[in-house]
């Protein structure tokens, strides 16, 4: 079995041309990272400061390291974030080292949301939620800019309503 | 859900349209207001109305105590028996009681004249409550089950409880009470009707024996009501291989593990107090067998035109049907101890949930809680109208017991052995006409079916180890249930091209796929059998 192990090229589908998500999502995902690093460092200041405390400093480094990796995989991570509108279904890719791929025909939708958060919405980008009656499919775009979040969503129940299926 | 109906007067005769006329025979389904079983708000309201007895006669018992034991009475002030007796209001009282019987009783009428339900071609309607008016409609192309619950209690009354499933949280159309003949008509006609079959009604038969005791006696007895088709079970679960199925089962492995933990444990401390945190599992695990061996009891599946019928139970009984294209996925799996057995378990997942328990005490979701090969390719069959012929009897054959090898599946690769040292061999897929079948596990065998028309979406997924052995995931996402159709380490390009055949087939199949009408290709008159289900 010594062949066995390979570093391959990354798995893609054939004839596929993939549309991106914004790239101002990255800053999306800096400002979370972010935060999440401000939170844990107060906390652990705190923790030293007033409970004279050294362990919480060492969960705060774990997680500053995690956050650094993370904010160095950003970039690449929303350029891997590319979707799809094919003649009968919706093809969604996501992730670099955990790789992706859904397809969901558009008869199968059952509603699609669309979310801002504070970042995302000062930056005028919208998360497309496709919800389906299986509950573990997950197939959420983010860092649409809003106009095309918009038209997506109009566009994918209106090709719902012509491909019409039950459950 | 309001519309102009709900308005109407709850006259419960003339209210609503119908398009059409309708045969006088479909009494219930007629399309007009109908009202439950008399008995309904004293079936529903029985175990209230024990509850305020038990309050009443604890409120009493000092007084009791009193009359029986005078030394350990004592002049209580607070006791209203005393007090009422003090002052010599007896008639007042009684008068109140009576009052409150009254009015309960008034209650009762009331909202079993304001509950009513009809039924059209189109949807079914109930509309309830005094005060807090409800109407729900559900359409009949919707349905996902239809189940005929007699709880012992009613069963004495001669009544059902028919419960219609819908897709959703707490979406289901209840019909309780209803009487037993009425019950089994109204299925009959609910499933005809959504079935979009354009035969005629069929005359409801009139229930054997003469008097009203006869007829219960007969009702009690009898195991299935639906005097139209009276299907037979294609399977029967002897008593013998249920206790041993029970006594084999993977709860039984848990069980051994932590007697000898304890055992163990007790040895090497000789401290005996960790009896005490056994003995509640051990209540709880017994109550868990006692409940699953009575809803196994008396089990029968079989075919009828409007698709599987499930029942069991021995005191209660449930009788339910689901009609073709409501199963969204089936999995057969073998637990360890059952394989020298060769038994098999088989569990579906449903979109909708009828709310009596099932034998686990989830949401029923076992079609059948124990038998043989040839019992699964019984129901495999059943449940799906496709796989027929001895093809598909030597596929399934395959898919449960083979190790692997060239075997018509799909398997993984040496290198999987890797991540699945024991079932690389087996562990693969296979499309068939109108499935996707997924076969997995060397020691805990499973083999998963998902019918092509029933898939919401699908996934392939690589991690980064995966990524270096070439191999990927694969997920068939269906609704949710106790099973999920997973493939883990499948090579990567037969993994993309089996991605890109499920995509296309779950499109394509969606497209042809006429089960929320199951029969509206029939012709009229005709009562063909199940096998119209897809076609």
């Amino acid at each position: 079995m010594q062949g066995d192990f390979h570093v391959t090229d990354r798995l893609d589908l054939p004839a596929t041309e993939w549309r991106r998500v914004s790239p101002k999502l990255v800053v999306v995902e800096l400002v979370s990272w972010g935060l999440t690093l401000l939170i844990a460092g107060a906390a652990a200041i705190v923790c030293f400061v007033v409970f004279h405390l050294w362990w919480p400093g060492s969960v705060a480094t774990v997680f500053a390291i995690v956050a650094l990796v993370n904010v160095i995989l950003v970039p690449r991570r929303v350029r891997a974030i590319g979707y799809q509108l094919r003649e009968d279904d919706l093809l969604l890719r996501r992730g670099i080292m955990w790789l992706r791929f859904v397809a969901v025909p558009y008869g199968r939708m059952q509603l699609v949301d669309i979310n801002r958060g504070p970042v995302a919405r000062a930056l005028g980008l919208s998360e497309l939620k496709f919800v389906t009656a299986a509950a573990s499919a997950g197939v959420t775009i983010p860092g649409l800019p809003e106009a095309e979040a918009d038209d997506l969503r109009d566009r994918l129940v209106a090709l719902a309503e012509t491909r019409r299926a039950g459950l | 859900m309001t519309d102009s109906s709900a308005r109407q007067e709850p006259q419960a005769s003339v209210a609503g349209a119908v398009d059409g006329p309708r045969p006088t025979a479909a009494r219930l389904a007629d399309g007009e207001w109908h009202r439950l079983h008399p008995a309904s708000p004293l079936l529903r309201g029985g175990i209230v109305l024990i509850a305020v007895l038990g309050f009443v006669v604890s409120n009493l018992r000092e007084r009791l105590v009193e009359v029986f034991l005078p030394r350990y009475g004592g002049g209580d002030q607070g006791d209203p028996v005393e007090y009422v007796l003090e002052h010599g209001i007896i008639l007042q009282v009684l008068g109140v009681i009576v009052g409150v019987l009254l009015l309960l009783i008034a209650g009762f009428y009331v909202s079993w004249r304001m509950h009513s339900f009809r039924i059209t071609n189109e949807v079914v309607e109930v509309r309830s409550g005094i005060l807090f008016r409800t109407n729900r409609k559900a359409r009949l192309d919707r349905i996902q089950g239809i189940n005929i619950v007699r709880p012992f209690f009613a069963r004495l009354f001669g009544a059902s409880k028919l419960e219609i499933s819908q897709a959703g949280q707490d979406a289901n159309v209840q019909l309780s009470y209803l009487g037993t003949a009425a019950a089994d008509e109204l299925r009959r006609e609910i499933l005809r009707l959504a079935s979009g079959s354009r035969a005629a009604a069929q005359p409801a038969r009139q229930a054997a024996g003469q008097n009203v005791i006869d007829r219960r006696m007969n009702e009690f007895l009898a195991p299935e009501h639906d005097p139209g088709t009276p299907p037979a079970s294609i399977v029967n679960i002897h008593l013998g291989r249920l206790v041993g199925s029970m006594l084999l089962g993977n709860g039984m492995i848990v069980a051994l593990v932590v007697i000898a933990a304890i055992v163990v444990w007790i040895s090497r401390t000789g401290n005996f107090f960790v009896l005490v945190f056994a003995l509640p599992s051990a209540l709880g695990f017994f109550s868990y067998y006692a409940r699953r061996f009575t809803r196994s009891l008396r089990y029968s599946i079989s075919g009828t035109p409007d698709g599987v019928r499930v029942g069991f139970g021995l005191l209660s009984t449930t009788s339910e049907t689901l009609p073709p294209g409501r199963i969204h996925s089936i999995e057969v799996s073998q637990s360890l101890l059952w394989r020298p057995f060769g038994w098999w378990e088989v569990r579906v997942n449903r979109a909708g949930h009828s709310s009596t328990r099932g034998a686990d005490n989830q949401a029923n979701t076992t079609l059948l809680p124990v038998g043989n090969l040839a019992d699964v390719s019984k129901v495999l069959e059943l449940l799906l109208p496709e796989l027929v012929g001895a093809e598909s009897v030597t596929m399934i054959e395959r898919g449960l017991q083979s190790r692997g090898g060239d075997d018509g599946f799909e398997n993984s690769p040496r290198r999987a052995a890797w991540l699945r040292p024991f079932s690389w061999r087996r562990n693969g897929y296979l499309v068939t006409p109108g499935s996707f079948v997924l076969r997995k596990g060397a020691i805990w065998r499973k083999f998963i079916v998902v019918p092509q028309p029933r898939l919401q979406s699908v996934a392939l997924s690589q991690g980064p180890v995966l990524r270096m052995l070439r191999l990927a995931d694969i997920h068939l996402h269906t609704v949710t249930g106790p099973i999920r159709a997973h493939l883990d380490a499948v090579d990567q390009d037969r993994a993309l091209a089996f991605f890109a055949t499920v995509a296309d087939a779950a499109v394509r199949s969606q497209e042809s796929d006429t089960t929320h009408r199951w029969r509206s290709g029939e012709a009229t008159g005709d009562s063909a059998r199940l096998d119209d289900g897809t076609a």
